[in-house]
């Protein structure tokens, strides 16, 4: 039986958001291309267990976090600082948006608990309900903004916004400095 | 309104402005990859595996 063409386009639809997950949960844009393959694979494959009318970006993010989770358990015993990593490849693009402030948050981001960015981006990039973003997580949602409401607080700290001045790198360096004494 | 610059505090409280200005550069990181929009090698893929009659790869 073919796939009723109403599902399928809505897998499409979603993919370029998928990407952007994919992308910010790799920090790399060839694993985060193989993570979405591997997840649309087993979407499809498993496509009977959608039920339509439901969430189906939703679905399809707790599809690949569960798949990055398992792969990055198996890659965390070959290199730990999984984060630390995540910064550097960032950092190896700094031309691909050409502007500092801009490169800087992406920076910044990448010095996040993995969780906390996770929660930041579903909720603050993606546009999912704190609900959703529960759910694709498999944790509560109290859990889910907290983890958001400490991820902006660390941002904040971390580039240092506090208003007019703009954030140069001697500012995002006091910051990171002045992050580490939090009571 | 025009207030001065001299907040110094290491502490930020996440006022209004700045959780507008976190939340305009995430969308615009994530918008940056959504405006790419679908893959050729990603769309081929979808459309493959949606027209086999057994679809598990």
């Amino acid at each position: 039986m073919k796939l009723d063409p109403t599902i399928r386009d809505q897998v499409l639809a979603t993919v370029p958001s998928l990407r952007a997950f994919a992308i910010s949960l790799c920090g790399n844009i060839d694993r985060a291309d193989d993570l979405v393959q591997e997840t649309l694979l087993r979407a499809l494959a498993h496509i009977d267990s959608f039920q339509p009318g439901t969430n189906m970006p939703a679905w399809l993010f707790t599809i690949l976090r569960n798949l990055f989770r398992s792969e990055y358990r198996k890659r965390r015993r070959e290199v730990e600082d999984a984060d630390g990593r995540y910064a550097e490849t960032l950092k190896s693009h700094p031309e691909q948006t050409g502007r500092v402030e801009f490169n800087e948050f992406r920076v910044a981001l990448a010095k996040l608990p993995s969780d906390q960015r996770e929660a930041l981006i579903l909720v603050g990039a993606s546009g999912f309900s704190y609900e959703d973003a529960a759910a694709i997580c498999g944790c509560a949602v109290g859990t889910i903004k907290s983890r958001v409401n400490r991820a902006r607080t660390r941002l904040a700290d971390l580039l240092a916004i506090d208003g007019v001045d703009d954030f140069g790198p001697d500012r995002a360096t006091r910051a990171v400095l002045a992050g580490g004494g939090r009571s | 309104m025009g207030r001065p610059a001299t907040q110094r505090k290491s502490e930020v409280r996440l006022g209004r402005e700045v959780q507008a200005r976190i939340g305009q550069q995430l969308r615009a990181m994530y918008d940056d990859v959504v405006s790419q929009g679908v893959p050729q090698n990603i769309a081929d893929l979808v459309r493959r595996l949606s027209d086999q009659d057994d679809r598990v790869a």
